[in-house]
């Protein structure tokens, strides 16, 4: 079958079988391969890119239901050249040793701050709570994305005073 | 890797759309909501549906929480993100509250469905345990009109439903009953796992008499279920913490789990037990507005 799907902003056409699910076309038929494949069980959230501007598990999530869906993966973060708070976060208070968790974290931080641009330390807790992290103890990801929080309200006090 | 089986793929644009493609395609059609029970299940080959049929497109005609009269109207393709921000499900029912928080993680909430998570019928499963709690009806439409079944015959056994193959379940309803309240209390291994066992629990109050109790079970037995013995000692009675350990024990005994991964029957038999108990306590507590 074929289906179109809008990913960061492009819509890729391709043939794909039914039973693809979204993470294999995403690394595989467009080879983004910042999306990383885990647990493939949806328990591990290395897999989370956004539809529809919320996080989902793309290791379960059929290729096929996304079509006529916006899909934006961790490539999409960084911007013309800069990079997004969060990730910018994750470099400043090293959220991330090995790195396998981190396209996931990051997409699930960046739609938590874009809900709640405050978010207190059980928020956050609980917002990557279906994220595994096996490296830092989650800690460091926990400053990382209030590291980013703090960016980003600093940016907004500073353009309205 | 994990990939399922091949199958072909439709798109439901209607509820109608859907009964008539499932009419159509016969019984290896599944329908998908959410995907996060059925496609798990499809990658480990458990369910090998020759037709899916993405019913994704009708999130908006079948997605809703509304009173009418004296029910509240859950629509199938509700998600849990929803039902767990909903005020007003959570005014009329707190347990929905207590449950949403502790089904899976934030990331999964926001694709399954409360449709989904019955049309499974794991006995695990915490929506199932808090709609039998609230005597749930449910809302089953094909070609020929919609039936209502209560949630004792909606689940026929282990991942069994009473949706017929060319059926789909539309709505869920629970009934509003004045001076009412309810809890829920689950343990589990690790955050967002299956319940080793939940416990659910509705009271009704006239000042301080419980005109009526239920109490649901998930993860003791075939399907989640409600447990008559302790209705027939909560009605009538007088709150207190002998009373909570009466019925707790049981529910112990009118529950049959069995020992597995997760725990053996006699920690799950001490589980239903407790959780029967705290349930009901905070059950009590909200329905007399003394909840701390």
């Amino acid at each position: 079958m074929e289906v179109t799907i809008n990913v960061n902003g492009v819509d890729q056409t391709k043939e794909i079988e039914g039973r693809l699910l979204l993470v294999h076309f995403i690394r595989d038929s467009l080879g983004l391969t910042g999306t990383h494949w885990g647990c493939d069980t949806s328990n591990c959230g290395t897999c989370v890119v956004w539809m529809d501007e919320e996080p989902v598990k793309s290791c379960t999530v059929l290729a096929a239901m996304a079509e006529g869906h916006r899909i934006r993966t961790v490539e999409d973060l960084e911007q013309g050249g800069v990079l997004d708070p969060v990730q910018q976060g994750f470099i400043q208070e090293h959220g991330l040793q090995c790195g396998f968790c981190t396209p996931g974290m990051l997409m699930t931080s960046r739609a938590l701050l874009d809900k709640n641009p405050d978010p207190s330390e059980e928020e956050i807790r609980e917002a990557i709570s279906g994220q595994i992290c096996r490296c830092t103890g989650y800690s460091m990801i926990v400053r990382s994305i209030q590291w980013a929080a703090n960016a980003e309200n600093a940016v907004t006090v500073g353009a309205s005073s | 890797m994990q990939v399922p089986a091949p199958f072909e793929y439709e798109r439901a644009e209607s509820v109608e759309h859907a009964i008539g493609l499932l009419e159509r395609l016969g019984s290896e059609a599944r329908l998908v909501a959410g995907g996060h029970s059925l496609i798990p299940m499809m990658r480990l080959r458990l369910a090998n549906p020759e037709y899916i049929i993405d019913i994704n497109d009708l999130a908006d005609e079948l997605g809703y929480i509304r009173v009418e009269g004296d029910h509240l109207h859950i629509g199938a393709m509700t998600r849990h993100q929803h039902l767990l921000d909903s005020d007003e499900l959570a005014s009329h029912f707190p347990m929905f509250r207590d449950a949403e928080k502790v089904i899976a993680d934030p990331v999964v909430r926001n694709r399954g469905t409360i449709g989904g998570s019955l049309c499974q019928a794991d006995p695990s499963e915490d929506l199932s345990a808090v709609c039998s709690t609230l005597d749930a009806v449910c809302v089953i439409r094909g070609s020929g009109g919609e039936r209502v079944v209560s949630m004792h015959d909606f689940h026929q056994g282990p991942y069994e439903t009473a949706v017929g193959d060319a059926e789909i379940l539309t709505e869920v309803r629970i009934p509003i009953r004045p001076n009412g309240s309810s809890a829920y209390n689950k343990v589990e291994r690790r955050a967002g796992d299956w319940a080793v066992v939940s416990a659910g629990a509705a009271v009704w109050m006239d000042g301080n008499t419980i005109t009526d109790g239920r109490v649901g079970l998930a993860a003791v037995g075939p399907n989640t279920t409600t447990i008559d013995a302790a209705r027939d000692l909560l009605q009538g009675a007088t709150p207190s913490e002998e009373l909570y350990a009466e019925v707790g024990a049981v529910c112990s005994a009118n529950c049959d789990p069995d020992t597995d991964m997760r725990g053996s029957a006699e920690y799950k038999k001490h589980l239903a037990s407790e959780l029967t108990k705290r349930s009901l306590r905070t059950a009590v507590a909200r329905a007399t507005g003394q909840e701390a």
